[in-house]
């Protein structure tokens, strides 16, 4: 079922220098990560035991709103096995809030471990237990005696807007942040055009990525030096510290993170600080290490979910020709009880906003508020997702109320290939990329020459047929400067990666990294770029597994998230090699007594370029420098152990017109779907899909493919059945895999993957992260959706990402009760 | 709280013989994970759906969150780290890397497992049956195209 584009093979022959040199990078080497993950010998969190650990369980809210009269843990405490509980009234004594991202009025928000005083949503824990076994703990929880005032409880983010219901008294609003972002002339756009298309609603529906692997923790705490061990899942651990160090009013070298391997994250994972930070107190207060993992359910009801966003008064400006001029509209973002590192959400959109079209003048009034529901985090896509969900929705919405040709719209909007690096109306700086080209292969791979055979074939069934494109961009290396543009006093700008090399004793070439893998490779491409440039085979290179802050190989935003690995992480990886092997030339200068410009590195050895035979094993090397160094020249200033932070070239953005480079690369993806819909029942099945992927030179091809697929698949979830409903008393209705139906591997199309690469400009390898666009697939099947439901008469307008069964019956039903929100203006 | 009943038992994993006495109620994945250290099954879900944990006991798959260890007295259980003989992979989990059919790795034991009890008795599968018999095993990284693409071929 799975097709894949046969283009042509990049060479195996690189010429440096004049001379043909074989690469790694480029190959799909075996990953290294593989040996020990397919004979269950990988380390997860979970599989980490400390003799006389605790279990923690949380005592969560039944209410999605009340005021915490009295919490009473004595009954669980007399429960044998049980070690201990904590309460919100300890938290709140033993720990400062934690730091708030917003301006006021989301500045104000008081947010800690546990509850304290309120209960906010479903979930919100309220307390925790400790116990000798997992299911003890679960039985103590029980015992803890929580009274509650329920409160009047607000879920829409329209109506937490009016302030009737308020969560945060502190902040005394829902509002956690607006702002107006307002570049080129949208008045002047709007008077120029012939068309002006008016979208009254559409909204992008809760859900998540849902890893595997549940959230969780193995705490330690060193009552000696006061320090934690956190054995964890956090998959950003720099920022984590950053949070979890003030409010345990430590310093930040307190807390060391480690991880080994993590069962995906996909952003999920990012916002761990408040469990980790009652673990901390419970180890701390028990002197025991303590153990959490986190239930399914918890998960789903209480960790983070995807932004929700709703979408009010869409206006797009069109010429006759089918050219759109920008757009403007009112954002509502749903960032549910609490905001944490959410209030970047109000800005990252920015990096693509006008998504993968020309458009100069664009108006975006946004607003992100608090409602009783799990609070959210960065998931997948990341904010831009759901803008970009806008774009492609625009553009679908208006080619259709114009009777235009989706595909000729985009191709006439698209962002030229000859206009790279092409600057948007917000200052951000596209690199590189051929958006027609990926959609022409799209089309190709899905048969767009026979499209109007497969659609009367498939009328002759009785279905209805469509085709739509999602076009999408992953904007990957943050410029963390945008966090100014939301809040001038934070002092976050630019980003950085770490990583370390050395050559040790017995010639053992070792690398550590700063960053956090979940699954993306980073020992496999990490070894491909150190072998090419020492010479050597990946398989000399010994990447450590994992992150740990005591590898000193970490700074302020190490992690993985934000499509960057390819670039800050192997631009570090380059750094620090590049470093490790002018040391190790000029130690065999040394040796040699020659000029360090006389050594070359290469098969394992450092030589004479002009005399081959004269050459020192890597080895050698390593235990010279390391063990056997009496007689070297005292000047030789070497340690053969470097560190290298890589630093993308950012600039701080011009905040009085929120205007700036916000991020280095925009990888591309062009999905194309079609799907036939059973119009007795809504039922639709996707016939055929293709994804198109340019993200610059592929390091490692097999892994970006595995990353397009993986994506491909979130976002197909997340299209037809992925969804975080509530009920109206704010109890999430999909709060397990039973409910909450993610992709199969009966339910998944078959995939036609084809690729370009456009080298960015701007990166060490000409590399882009590429890990999140897969919203396309989401884009593409809301634009099949709303074509086949158009080919009887009079089409409802696709409004919502989500689009189950039941909902496209609706569609189908009452074509006209959507219909009512489009209006066409012509002049 | 009433007393937990306890209750002691024997089960043979990966060819070793373990006895222990545990809860009435110890699930059997908590059981090999947390009893006896064998860490390469795992948990995704506690409702059945998800597949991580699964393992083959008297060479029938099982998801082992479903099963409590009691049930399982006097029991050959297979898992993940019985596969491999000496540190040599079988064709399947070989093919698995090969190509590229794990990311995270977080389900690929479970998969390995139902890959393994898919091609003891169906030594030629065709893709559909492939996909059949993975659809209890959920994988959030790689839309299970190599997974499916692996057993294919590990069958051929």
């Amino acid at each position: 079922m799975t097709e894949t584009t046969v283009t042509p093979e990049r060479a195996l022959v690189v010429e440096e220098g004049g001379e043909p040199q074989r690469g790694f990078i480029g190959q799909n080497v075996p990953r290294k990560e593989d040996k020990r993950l397919v004979q269950g010998e990988g380390v997860f969190f979970d599989d980490i035991k400390r003799h006389e650990m605790g279990f923690v369980h949380f005592v969560r809210s039944p209410y999605a709103h009340a005021r915490i009269k009295s919490v009473d843990v004595s009954k669980a405490l007399e429960l044998d096995g049980v070690y201990g509980t904590l309460t919100g009234d300890e938290v709140a004594i033993l720990t400062d809030p934690f730091f708030e991202l917003s301006t006021p009025p989301g500045a104000n928000i008081k947010d800690y471990a546990l509850a304290v005083g309120k209960v906010r949503h479903v979930g919100d824990p309220v307390a925790a237990v400790v116990a000798r076994t997992r299911e003890l703990a679960r039985d103590a929880s029980e015992l803890v005696e929580v009274e509650y005032e329920p409160l009047a409880i607000v879920l829409d983010g329209e109506e937490a807007l009016k302030d009737d219901v308020v969560l945060h008294d502190d902040a005394g609003s829902n509002t956690v942040w607006s702002g107006l972002f307002d570049w080129g002339d949208f008045d002047a756009a709007l008077a120029e055009a012939d068309h002006v298309v008016r979208i009254e609603r559409l909204h992008f529906d809760r859900f998540s990525s849902t890893p595997l692997e549940c959230s969780g923790c193995l705490v330690e705490y060193n009552r000696g030096t006061g320090q934690w061990t956190i054995h964890g899942n956090h998959q950003m651990p720099g920022v984590g510290a950053i949070w979890m160090a003030p409010a345990l009013r430590v310093g930040i070298d307190k807390l060391r993170f480690v991880s080994q391997d993590i069962g995906g994250g996909f952003g999920n994972k990012i916002t761990l600080h408040p469990q980790f930070t009652a673990c901390c107190l419970l180890a701390r207060k028990l002197n025991r290490p303590v153990q959490w993992t986190e239930w399914r359910t918890d998960q789903h009801t209480a960790n983070t979910h995807g932004n929700e966003r709703t979408f009010l008064d869409v206006t797009v400006p069109v010429k006759a020709d089918g050219t759109m001029l920008g757009f403007s509209v009112r954002a509502i973002d749903d960032c549910g009880a609490f905001p944490r590192y959410e209030p970047l959400g109000c800005i990252i959109w920015a990096q693509v906003t006008p998504g993968c079209y020309r458009w100069r003048n664009v108006r975006v009034d946004f607003t992100q508020v608090c409602t009783n529901k799990s609070p959210v985090a960065p998931n997948r896509g990341y904010s831009r997702m759901q803008h970009l969900w806008l774009t492609e929705r625009i553009v679908d919405i208006v080619s259709s109320e114009l009777g235009l040709d989706p595909i000729e719209v985009r191709k006439k909007n698209y962002v030229k290939h000859e206009e790279f690096p092409y600057e948007t109306p917000n200052g951000c700086i596209y690199d590189s990329g051929d958006y027609a080209r990926c959609l022409d292969i799209a089309l190709e791979l899905i048969g767009y020459d026979s499209i109007d055979e497969k659609r009367r074939d498939a009328e002759s069934r009785g279905k209805l047929f469509g085709i739509g494109i999602g076009s999408t961009l992953d904007s990957g290396t943050n410029n963390f400067g945008q966090s100014m543009i939301l809040n001038p006093e934070l002092q976050f700008s630019g980003n950085n990666e770490v990583a370390t090399a050395k050559l040790d004793i017995f010639g053992e070439i070792v690398v550590t990294l700063g960053t956090v893998p979940q699954g993306q490779g980073h020992e496999t491409t990490t070894a491909q770029v150190v072998a090419d440039l020492l010479g050597c085979t990946p398989d000399d290179v010994n990447v450590r597994a994992g992150h740990d802050s005591y590898w000193n190989s970490h700074a302020g935003f190490s992690g993985t998230y934000a499509s960057q690995f390819a670039v800050t992480g192997l631009g570090a990886v380059k750094g620090a090699t590049e470093k490790l092997a002018g040391e190790m030339k000029q130690l065999a200068a040394a040796v040699f007594g020659c000029s360090p410009d006389d050594i070359e590195l290469a098969e394992g050895q450092a030589r004479i370029k002009e005399n081959p035979e004269a050459a020192l094993p890597f080895m050698a090397l390593g235990a010279i420098l390391n063990a056997n160094n009496a007689g070297l020249p005292p000047e030789l200033d070497i340690t053969l152990n470097v560190r290298y932070v890589y630093r993308p070239p950012f600039e701080k953005p011009d905040l009085e017109r929120k205007y700036g480079n916000l991020t280095l690369t925009y990888a591309t993806q062009i999905h194309a779907c079609a799907l036939e819909i059973d119009p007795e029942t809504g039922e639709y099945e996707i016939v055929d899909y293709a994804a198109v992927d340019d993200c610059g030179n592929r390091i490692h091809p097999q892994i970006v493919e595995g990353q397009v697929h993986g994506a491909t698949a979130q976002a197909l979830g997340a299209a037809t059945h992925e969804i975080f409903a509530y009920d109206e008393e704010g109890n999430l209705l999909t709060p397990n895999f039973y409910d909450y139906h993610v992709p199969h591997a009966l339910d998944m199309p078959p995939l036609k993957n084809g690729f370009i690469e456009s080298a960015s400009p701007f990166t060490p390898f000409g590399a882009k992260g590429m890990g999140e666009g897969g919203g396309a697939g989401i884009h593409a099947v809301c634009a099949a959706l709303q074509n086949a439901l158009g080919r009887r008469g009079v089409g409802p307008i696709v409004w919502r990402s989500c689009n189950p069964y039941h909902r496209v019956w609706e569609l189908l039903q009452s074509p006209e009760e959507t219909r009512k929100l489009v209006s066409v203006e012509s002049r | 709280m009433d007393v937990v009943a306890r209750k002691t038992i024997t089960v043979e994993i990966n060819g070793e013989s373990y006895e222990r006495e545990v809860d009435a109620r110890r699930l059997l994945i908590h059981f090999i994970r947390d009893d006896l250290d064998l860490t390469g099954s795992h948990i995704g879900c506690d409702t059945g759906n998800c597949g991580a944990c699964s393992v083959l006991v008297d060479g029938t798959l099982v998801k082992s969150c479903m099963m409590l260890a009691i049930q399982a007295d006097g029991a050959k259980i297979e898992t993940v780290e019985g596969l491999a003989q000496e540190g040599e992979l079988t064709p399947l989990q070989q093919s698995f890397s090969d190509h590229h059919a794990l990311q995270c790795g977080y389900c690929t034991p479970g998969m390995l497992m139902s890959a393994a009890a898919l091609l003891r008795t169906n030594k030629q599968p065709s893709e559909l049956e492939i996909r059949k018999a993975i659809q209890g095993n959920i994988c959030r990284c790689t839309g299970y195209v190599n997974i499916v693409e692996a057993i294919k071929a590990a069958a051929e």
